[in-house]
């Protein structure tokens, strides 16, 4: 359902982008390159009308920015180059390979000749930020036109110096040939001279998936020769001359209040630059040693009140629960449901709160010039970043720059800029750049976490495993795949929103995970009550063939249908979400001495319609399994008045390599269908499959994630 | 406190005037741009770090810079030698060995260092001393795809 998908995806902050003025900076916009052309995506089809209609009549006035009207854009400069401009940011999920391919593919030029210039609040145009796993059917689609509209235009611009038809003219290895290839040109040669702007129209057509070439083929990694070498800048690897390193004071937990505190001694330390400003203490220095002296030589008292903890956090979280809020209209009477069933179940689960622990954690680097502020900084969402900045300093966000360099990961966990922002009122007082990298305890105490959550499920069977009620609460972990793709008659299914104790907000899936979870075992426990085996009591409740397909594909590779080996346990789990579909079955033994679980195999099937990069996608779907082993066995995060107890990777549990099983994807390619994001989806089956092989295996059934951080007792 | 430490970092002769007790890392990173070595932890538990001294590898992040004086050091920069990329950076290239790419520098790095005493590995025995490093994106079992083909074990690229 896209209007559940569209809530969940805002839950935790608010995405507002400049307000459209219709007011646009043509004149600026077209003197910021030198020449070449330009195809501008628009934000929207009304955008684009309008955008025509200036394209013919000129026109215009304006500032420095680029205009809001534009999405996306290309430029193909005077010597050839072919910059894309799009704010979305690379951390891992290789849109900086699959956007090339796509503009390669419409352009046809080599990748090489493609420059993607990302998320650089200067240079590319506004975006909601890196979420959601819209990259792939909303950006990429643009990208394709924006391309398929330059070459049209190019094609032109060379049968005008030919003076034949544009349909005599073709691009062949990235020069333009007329009809019998006796003339060509270059790019460059075409675009010399030129300075044209154009807004892509509506009806440009693009390659068809069935003619894919460039896409749809496993193209490596783009820059992937500057990440082996170590060449590769992140935001920690940024320096800027006469930089200061940064540290933070931080307070005693979550609603500390700063009661005193003593940075005399601090401040007579050569070099340092000491920030008291409220309860906000940060120091500076020329060094990172001295920062880090500076900073303990900072004596500071601070008050917190009592908090909730893991003992009651379940119980927390439904008694504070604010009522309902329905996310999809009931489907048919679940009391009728319950009426028409043989058998009723209703049951209770629960999912922890975990972190992202991106590998590169929070950091910064931010200098001021002339009142203008300049952050590097890894998010998710610069302009979002660069909005909290002008709010945070009290300046118009034109005089501020956000620049991303490529990220070492977020998974949902860098949406936020407070790290930017530390950064930033460090190197005001300082009048000097000042890099801040948050320390891996940092990163657990004050970033925010995979939201914890109760779900509540009764159901109503019949002796034939048709599914006859269904009705389904959760409490804070969010709506996320709530909505089902079993074909149950009567359904209720409601989000409660409630006060979390610790900080929360969007990761990997969003509550798909903790959905999927609460469903799937759920429905084990359903096959179980009937008798059913799961593929078979699932299948007779599905009529999606997309699902019906993925689950197949699981049971047939895993093979299902082959007898258990001894000491096994296995399950098996499917679902859908952000346009994909996803099945795992896992298999699992137990040792008997530490009654450790060990996950012996998985297989994942996945189907996100027409798949652009099957290498980059097998790695995704293999990556999310291998993270979604943690959520599934161990990580919990540990807390008590505010405080993380677990928050460093000696006591957090994180996958390792020899937490690895077997893993086989099965990936189902449907080109006839358009291409879905995949980088959320593939993580939501693998904790009920465990979580199901678990009960095969030993009887005991667990309804909570993490589902065995201390090991199994046997039953069986 | 501060006092000039002799350091021979990728074949290179240097000095840096640090505190002794000053962690490798940093001297690496902050002192010598050097900045293919990362932080991740600070703690020695997920392998960012990793540097070869005389061909082992260490955890710079908790290795005090005094204690590396006159050995050689071998950091992810010091593995492409005249254009020419080491056989495991190839392999992680062509194995796909990486999503965002902020632990591979210390992947490769602990992945030489097994093979500098152990060219061939079986599986279990790359699992076991890759099992300090950590990838958040997941990407262990194309790393270990990656060790194979560097070692000339490997059957085939993984998918």
């Amino acid at each position: 359902m896209t209007d559940d998908l569209e809530l969940e995806v805002e839950r935790y902050e608010l995405f507002a982008g400049p307000t459209y003025n219709f007011d646009f900076n043509r004149r600026q916009f077209l003197k910021a390159f030198s020449g070449g052309i330009a195809l501008i995506v628009p934000v929207s089809n009304l955008v684009a009308r309008t955008l025509q209609q200036q394209d013919e009549s000129g026109g215009g006035r304006g500032n420095q920015r680029i205009p809001n009207d534009i999405g996306a854009w290309i430029h193909v400069d005077e010597s050839g180059v072919v910059s894309v401009f799009t704010g979305k940011v690379e951390l891992g999920q290789n849109i900086r390979t699959s956007l090339t391919q796509a503009v390669a593919e419409e352009l046809h030029v080599p990748l090489t000749t493609i420059r993607m210039v990302m998320a650089d609040t200067d240079l590319t145009p506004f975006d909601m930020g890196t979420f959601g796993s819209l990259t792939t059917p909303r950006m990429a689609p643009q990208l394709r036109k924006a391309a398929a509209a330059a070459r049209e235009t190019l094609i032109s611009l060379a049968a005008e110096q030919w003076k034949v038809e544009p349909s005599a003219v073709r691009i062949e290895n990235a020069r333009f040939v007329n009809h019998d290839a006796s003339k060509s040109l270059t790019l460059a040669e075409v675009a010399k001279g030129q300075k044209l702007i154009k807004t892509i129209p509506p009806d440009v057509a693009i390659t068809p998936v069935n003619s894919w070439t460039v896409s749809g083929t496993s193209v490596p990694k783009v820059d992937g020769r500057d990440f082996v070498t170590g060449k590769h800048q992140y935001t920690p690897d940024v320096k800027r001359e006469g930089m200061l390193y940064g540290r933070i004071v931080r307070p005693s937990g979550l609603e500390a209040k700063l009661v005193s505190s003593d940075t005399k001694a601090a401040e007579a330390i050569p070099g340092v630059v000491v920030v008291h400003d409220g309860d906000f203490i940060g120091v500076a220095a020329p060094d990172r040693q001295t920062a880090i002296r500076a900073e303990k030589a900072i004596t500071v008292h601070w008050q917190a009140p009592g908090q909730p903890g893991n003992a009651e956090l379940f119980e927390y979280l439904k008694k504070n629960a604010a009522g309902n809020r329905t996310t999809g209209r009931p489907v048919g009477s679940v009391e009728d449901g319950m009426k028409a069933a043989d058998l009723r179940l209703s049951a209770q689960y629960t999912v922890a709160y975990i972190a992202h622990a991106p590998l590169e954690p929070r950091a910064a680097v931010a200098e001021w010039n002339d009142g203008k502020l300049t952050v590097w900084t890894g998010t998710q969402r610069p302009f979002g970043v660069r909005s909290e900045l002008a709010e945070a300093f009290h300046i118009p966000e034109e005089k501020i720059r956000v620049i991303v360099p490529d990220t070492g990961s977020g998974y949902g966990g860098k949406h936020t800029g407070e790290c930017a922002i530390e950064a930033a009122r460090l190197a005001r007082a300082s009048g000097k750049p000042v890099k801040l990298v948050w320390t891996r305890e940092e990163e657990f105490q004050w970033a925010y976490f995979r939201p914890a959550g109760v779900i509540e499920v009764s159901s109503g069977v019949k002796n034939d495993g048709a599914v006859t009620a269904w009705e389904f609460h959760n409490y804070n972990s969010g709506a996320s795949a709530m909505q089902v793709k079993y074909d149950f008659p009567n359904q209720n299914i409601q989000f409660h929103n409630t006060k979390s104790p610790l900080r929360q907000g969007s990761y990997r899936g969003l509550a798909a995970t903790a959905n999927h979870f609460a469903r799937e075992v759920h429905m084990d426990e359903l096959s179980q009550l009937v008798k059913m085996d799961p593929v078979a009591f699932r299948l007779k409740n599905i009529k999606d063939e997309r699902l019906k397909n993925v689950l197949e594909a699981a049971a047939k590779s895993f093979g299902w249908d082959r007898k258990k080996a001894e000491g096994r346990g296995r399950g098996i789990a499917c679902g859908f979400e952000k346009g994909s579909y996803v099945a795992a079955a896992a298999e699992v033994s137990l040792d008997s001495k530490t009654g450790r679980v060990k996950l012996e195999r998985v297989v994942e099937s996945f189907e996100c319609g027409a798949i652009v990069n099957k290498m980059h996608l097998h790695n995704q779907v293999e990556g999310a399994v291998v993270q979604a082993i943690g959520g599934a066995l161990f990580e919990n995060i540990q807390f008590k008045d505010g405080q993380v107890l677990n928050g460093k990777f000696s006591n957090y549990r994180l996958p390792r390599f020899s937490d690895m099983p077997a893993i086989e994807i099965v990936l189902l390619d449907r080109k006839d269908l358009p291409s879905a994001g995949a980088g959320e989806t593939p993580i939501v089956g693998l904790a009920p499959a465990v979580g199901n092989a678990i009960f095969d295996l030993t009887g005991v059934r667990i309804r909570s994630l993490p589902l065995a951080p201390n090991g199994i007792v046997n039953r069986g | 406190m501060a006092k000039q430490t002799e350091l021979n970092v990728n074949g290179k002769k240097l000095r840096v005037d640090v505190d002794s007790q000053t962690p490798l890392l940093y001297v690496l990173r902050d002192y010598l741009n050097l900045t293919g070595t990362k932080y991740g932890c600070g703690e020695s538990k997920c392998g960012a770090c990793s540097v070869l001294v005389d061909g082992v590898m260490m955890r710079s992040c908790i290795t005090p810079v005094a204690r590396v004086s006159g050995k050689q050091i071998t950091t992810i920069e010091g593995m492409e030698k005249d254009g020419k990329l080491h056989p495991l950076q190839e392999a992680f290239l062509k194995a796909d060995a990486l999503q965002c790419g902020y632990c591979t520098s210390g992947m490769i790095i602990a992945a030489a260092s097994l093979l500098n005493k152990n060219p061939k590995p079986s599986r279990e025995e790359i699992v076991k001393h890759m099992d300090g490093n950590v990838c958040r994106c997941g990407t262990y079992p194309r790393i270990v795809n990656a060790i194979e083909l560097a070692a000339g074990t490997a059957k085939e690229v993984a998918e």
